[in-house]
């Protein structure tokens, strides 16, 4: 998808001069955060000045711009530009999601409560707008009341209270000011619904970012203050304003396009919007299963699963353990992550089928085992490499060669790092890598993640101390497309038979007869 | 990438941010209406006369009816449409009939336009029938306005004010 491709390219610009977690395309969720707070906390300081009334509202916006430029002037710039920065990674996030596809299967809520919240924000904004009375104001104030007009609700037009000088009462502003208030207290409400879904959201982005992203705005609101373009007269037609693109840019089209075409494409654009999940419909793969016999209710896989999918409850058969792990069918999209943090779920075991206490059926433990031995086997050469790739970032497969296997994941957390040592102590491969999205970009969101943590020894289950770490690479080869991560597997290949074979402190016992008909 | 190159790249990106929230939250400016042009904005809203005139209830008709709805009067819902014509310098730019809003006709009869004419000196009338009758108009204004460029002439209308009301 050429969009996707686009933020890849842009991911992959800014990560040459952002820490990975600090790319601002990556945090666009809690950059939007940060702009509401910026908004809410600047809004409050102009609302102490802010006079509502025909006259004393344009008055006390210049009191503010003119007289006290350097306090109530600059936060009135600060609430501006924030809240332009608001829409910019709102909009940036709702398309990056689209692009990386996620809005589909049990990520239907987050998208559907999205909708609102991008609507109320922008009805927000455009109050905001209306209540500084300059000519901005009256244009913003006249093309909103007669699109309202055209549908049949109304009594009175309301387009009629701004037909002249005479018509326009000052109750329009304390109206006004209550939904420029209100409003944004309801899409902070939708908000935490949006995030209801989503375990361990990121709301804040790193300090660093949000330092550097609040500064520049202060400084433009300093070099370049938001200024008003002049009293509103309604004996004239304001032939000339200067728009805010980011919320009036459909402005021009609802003013000159007939009422009916524009109401008509802006329901048929939400509809979309919102039926976007299930458009086409989805097939579901099958949901991870638990396997009491094999579940000792560790809470490593609750702990683990990015969309809550899992909980605890009381054990049902009798066995003396905590819990177990119980499956919400409507939240586990079949990532693989919670048997990826099972720590049964280990493929050095031989003598029992391997079936951990938590699996996805359509992808399970024992067939990447099994997948990892078959791609062995075809490998030759004293430089072998083992790819463990993620479906999800989609360039592994083009990696395969004669000395370089691949085995296909769900998400790069549904690989217990035993696989790591068990590929290295089993001589299966010279060396491993694991390849996965960008770094923070990851298609169930804590794949990556979760696996560096294991892999670094900072999450269970950790890889163990007695692997080689020179043998095996992770690399985010989501941002570097298949050109990058085979230029990671070669320089891993040259570099492992460099060392030459490795020999494991305690070699692994060859398989009994028993063994084999497990494997 | 040596991390001073980093901060700048950093730095260039925030402020590359910033000049395009900037430019774009006041600019390119828009142009709402052409130079030398005004507009006339005609906004009715007004209930013509009902169809059928309020009559008295005989003393048959009123007994049929509960006690407590016993008035002497009665009146039909409906209303006329209203006939209306605008025209700038003998010319007619608008004219229509509007009918009566509500499921049963009894509402007021609505029309909001606005018409661009370029700016100077203009003779405007405005014609309006709200009556029964079939021809002819029970309202008929005429001004003569000099029009400045941008200027927003508004027609309103108030039977109880004398009917058109030019701001």
């Amino acid at each position: 998808m050429p969009i996707r491709a686009a933020f890849d390219a842009a991911e992959r610009l800014l990560s040459r001069i952002f820490p990975p977690h600090w790319n601002p395309l990556l945090n666009l969720g809690a950059l939007g955060f940060f702009f509401f707070w910026i908004v809410t906390a600047s809004g409050i300081y102009v609302y102490i000045f802010f006079d509502t009334g025909v006259t004393q509202a344009y008055s006390s916006v210049e009191y503010m711009t003119r007289d006290q430029w350097y306090a109530a002037g600059l936060m009135r710039s600060f609430h501006r530009y924030a809240s332009d920065g608001l829409v910019l990674v709102m909009l940036l996030h709702i398309l990056r999601e689209f692009a990386l596809g996620r809005y589909r299967g049990v990520r239907w809520f987050s998208w559907l409560t999205g909708i609102p919240v991008l609507l109320f924000i922008y009805v927000a904004g455009i109050s905001g707008y209306w209540l500084v009375w300059d000519k901005l104001a009256q244009y913003v104030a006249i093309v909103s009341t007669e699109w309202l007009d055209h549908l049949p609700f109304f009594g009175q037009p309301l387009a009629r209270n701004f037909l002249s000088p005479v018509n326009l009462e000052s109750r329009f502003f304390t109206l006004m000011i209550f939904m420029h208030i209100a409003v944004p207290i309801v899409a902070l409400m939708i908000l935490w619904l949006h995030l209801q879904r989503v375990t361990r959201p990121k709301i804040n982005p790193p300090r660093g970012l949000a330092i550097g992203t609040g500064l520049s705005l202060l400084a433009l609101s300093l070099l370049y203050p938001a200024v008003s373009q002049g009293p509103a007269n309604l004996a004239e037609v304001p032939g000339e304003v200067g728009l805010d693109w980011f919320y009036l840019g459909a402005y021009p089209l609802l003013e000159n396009l007939p009422g009916p075409a524009t109401w008509s494409a802006s329901v048929v654009i939400l509809l979309m919007m919102a039926g976007l999940p299930w458009l086409p419909p989805m097939r579901k793969p099958a949901v991870a299963v638990v396997n009491l016999a094999n579940c000792n209710g560790c809470t490593r896989c609750m702990a683990d699963c990015p969309y809550n999918a899992i909980t605890m409850q009381v054990r049902s058969d009798g066995r003396p353990f905590e819990g177990e792990a119980v499956v919400d069918p409507s939240l586990c999209v079949a990532c693989g992550i919670c048997a990826g943090a099972c720590p049964t779920s280990t493929p050095f075991r031989r003598m029992s089928e391997l079936i951990p206490g938590i699996d996805v059926p359509g992808r399970t433990i024992a067939s990447i085992r099994t997948a990892t031995d078959a791609e062995s086997a075809k490998l030759s050469g004293a430089n072998r490499i083992m790819v463990f790739g993620c479906m999800n970032a989609g360039v592994a497969e083009q990696c395969r060669s004669g000395h370089v296997g691949v085995v296909a994941l769900n998400c790069t957390g549904q690989l217990p790092p035993a696989f790591v040592d068990y590929v290295l102590s089993r001589k299966l491969a010279e060396g491993v890598i694991i390849a996965g999205c960008a770094e923070n970009s990851c298609y169930n969101r804590k794949g990556t993640e979760w696996t560096t943590a294991r892999l670094e020894g900072h999450r269970d289950p950790n890889l163990r101390d007695r692997v080689p770490r020179e043998r095996f690479k992770a690399v985010w080869a989501g941002r570097l497309g298949a050109a990058g991560l085979r230029q990671e597997i070669e320089a891993l290949a040259s570099s492992v038979a460099a060392l030459g074979p490795y020999a494991p402190r305690r070699p692994a016992k060859s398989r009994t007869a028993k063994e084999q008909s497990n494997a | 990438m040596p991390s001073v190159l980093k901060f700048g790249g950093q730095a260039v990106f925030l402020a590359a941010i910033a000049v395009v929230v900037g430019y774009f939250s006041a600019s390119p400016r828009y142009h709402q209406i052409p130079e030398g042009q005004s507009q006339i904005k005609l906004a009715i809203q007004h209930g013509g006369a009902r169809i059928e005139d309020c009559r008295k209830l005989t003393t048959k008709e009123l007994s049929k009816l509960p006690s407590t709805e016993r008035r002497p009067i009665t009146c039909s819902r409906e209303r006329v449409a209203l006939t209306i014509e605008l025209s700038i310098d003998g010319k007619v730019i608008y004219a229509d009939v509007l009918p009566p809003t509500g499921l049963s006709g009894d509402g007021v009869s609505k029309a909001y336009k606005k018409f661009l004419v370029p700016a100077g000196h203009h003779v405007i009338e405005a014609k309006l029938r709200d009556s029964k009758r079939t021809d002819g108009f029970d309202f008929d204004q005429r001004i003569e306005a000099e029009l400045k460029q941008w200027q927003n002439l508004a027609i309103d209308f108030n039977a109880e004010q004398g009917g058109f009301l030019f701001r």
